[in-house]
């Protein structure tokens, strides 16, 4: 094609924008108000699955040690612990950091049943708080851990703690709140694609006449499908843009005015920031696939002799 | 220069609209067509600009057998055929000059050559003037001359025309057929389906009578033949 053909087409596309008024404006605010929804969408499950991963980076193993043991081999196994690939953080919690860790948790109506209790007389094991990479592989590593105590003739671990049973039933909920989400996510996206070409589709209907006069005056098929495939690309790519503006400020505004409320609830949402890019790139990207593919497919069917 | 042989035309709803054509057009011929409505000459235009292809029968326009060609390369004959219709089928949405730019933009013509040669072409039709107009601005006669100057701009060799001035009133329309013959004089060959015995039987050309989809009468400096 030359050059001058291109720009030609660029022209003419932008052009037939603001010459087909009406038809431009419907099919704009149709990819506007559906991608919006689908935005909408998009940035809860979004949020959803940024709280599902943090409930799950909560999950730890419990590591606990036998109270006969050396200081030398709490530290060994602690180094070994520490080597598994699979082991993010792993913290030593001292048995009068545990004590006191369980004073707290009992709270104001417990404090009596641990007044006995001092340094001297700890009944509580020094443990390890281990954090992995994983979270889903949880009980894989938890199995790691015992086979190193039981690999050592002293036997230094007495237990490996994970929240058995429970955990895997977070992971279950989890994943299936995920599953959903995306499946939402797809659904509207079909939908929106759906309703999206439905509207292109009317759009070149109402413009069959100039194509039909287009091949007349000797137009090849790609010259007359160019302008459309530019003005498809350009209503995809104003409705996306706009739906993504006011979608992304309407979120900002969200997450600012609610920040103290959901922050006492230690919910953190995503920022606009953590979000921006990919709500924006999968709306405006959508968006002007479907307008280009949108307008490609009705031409062709009027392009037929 | 537009030669048929034995050309049939059956539609799909099984009508015979064309049933054994056969005829010679020679290089810068001016012809009539005539005949009843649904006679079959809109089919016989259809199947010069090769907007339908007959059913049986050989159809060469300027050298190219067109009933074989590739629909590939359908866009490269039509450009060197320029069509006239009754209802002018004008771009509502541009401005004269680019409903008649829009045929040179098509066969990728250079911006300034497209410029000389649409401003030549609406000054032959003399419409110079109303450039920027739209077709709605303009009457019945000035939007075919739109029309006309977009048949003509690329120099086709032949020119259909499908009722001219079947919506004009008579003093346009003989406008319109002193440009028609302007352009035949410049050297194309027009073939015009018409109704107007007035015109036929006034500015003597070839008539070629069409009833039936048979061709019934061939005449040079014919007359229209038929009351009304």
């Amino acid at each position: 094609m030359r050059f001058s053909t291109l720009l030609r087409h660029l022209r003419e596309g932008s052009l037939s924008l603001a010459r087909n008024g009406w038809m431009s404006f419907a099919s704009i605010s149709s990819i506007a108000i559906s991608l919006f929804i689908l935005g909408v969408f998009l940035l809860l499950s979004l949020n959803v699955n940024n709280l599902t991963k943090q409930l799950e980076n909560q999950v730890q193993i419990r590591v606990f040690l036998d109270l006969e043991i050396s200081q030398a081999k709490i530290e060994a196994i602690g180094r070994s612990i520490g080597a598994l690939p699979e082991v993010s953080r792993i913290r030593f919690v001292p048995k009068a950091e545990g004590l006191e860790m369980l004073r707290r948790n009992l709270g104001e109506d417990g404090q009596g049943i641990l007044d006995d209790y001092d340094d001297t007389n700890n009944p509580l094991p020094d443990t390890y708080t281990v954090e992995v990479v994983d979270p889903e592989r949880i009980a894989e590593v938890a199995a790691k851990i015992q086979e190193i105590g039981d690999a050592d003739p002293d036997k230094p671990i007495r237990s490996v703690r994970y929240g058995q049973g429970t955990v895997e039933l977070l992971f279950r909920v989890t994943n299936a709140v995920r599953n959903i989400g995306l499946i939402i996510v797809l659904g509207l996206a079909f939908t929106a694609t759906l309703l999206i070409s439905n509207t292109i589709r009317l759009t070149i209907f109402a413009r069959r006449r100039e194509i039909g006069i287009m091949k007349l005056v000797g137009a090849t098929n790609s010259f007359i499908r160019w302008p459309f495939f530019i003005e498809g690309a350009l209503i995809g790519f104003i409705g996306s843009a706009l739906t993504t503006a006011l979608l992304l400020a309407a979120y900002n505004w969200l997450v600012q005015s609610l920040q103290v409320e959901f922050g006492l609830m230690m919910i953190r949402l995503v920022t606009v920031w953590e979000s921006g890019l990919l709500v924006g790139g999968v709306l405006i990207g959508l968006g002007t696939a479907i307008g280009i593919f949108g307008s490609a497919l009705s031409v062709r069917k009027h392009l037929k002799v | 220069m537009i030669e048929m042989q034995d050309v049939w035309k059956t539609y799909p709803d099984g009508s015979h609209a064309l049933r054994g054509v056969s005829v010679l057009i020679e290089r810068n011929e001016f012809v009539y067509l005539v005949g009843p409505s649904g006679a079959g000459k809109s089919t016989f235009m259809k199947l010069i600009y090769r907007e339908e292809v007959p059913t049986k029968g050989q159809i060469s326009v300027n050298g190219f057998n067109i009933g074989k060609l590739k629909p590939r390369k359908i866009p490269y004959i039509r450009r060197n055929i320029g069509v006239v219709f009754q209802d002018f089928r004008l771009l509502p949405k541009m401005t004269v000059y680019e409903n008649v730019a829009f045929a040179m933009e098509v066969i990728e013509a250079p911006k300034r050559m497209i410029r000389k040669r649409v401003m030549e072409v609406l000054e032959l039709v003399g419409l110079k003037g109303k450039v920027n107009s739209l077709p709605a601005q303009l009457s019945g006669g000035e939007q075919q001359r739109v029309a006309i100057a977009r048949a003509i701009v690329n120099n086709p060799a032949v020119i259909v025309a499908d009722e001219p001035t079947g919506n004009l009133d008579p003093e346009t329309s003989w406008g319109i057929m002193n440009l028609l013959e302007e352009i035949n004089f410049r050297g194309a060959t027009i073939v015009m389906a018409t109704h107007n015995k007035e015109i036929v039987n006034t500015l003597r050309k070839r008539v070629i009578a069409i009833e039936n989809g048979v061709i019934v009468r061939d005449e040079p400096r014919g007359e229209y033949g038929y009351e009304i």
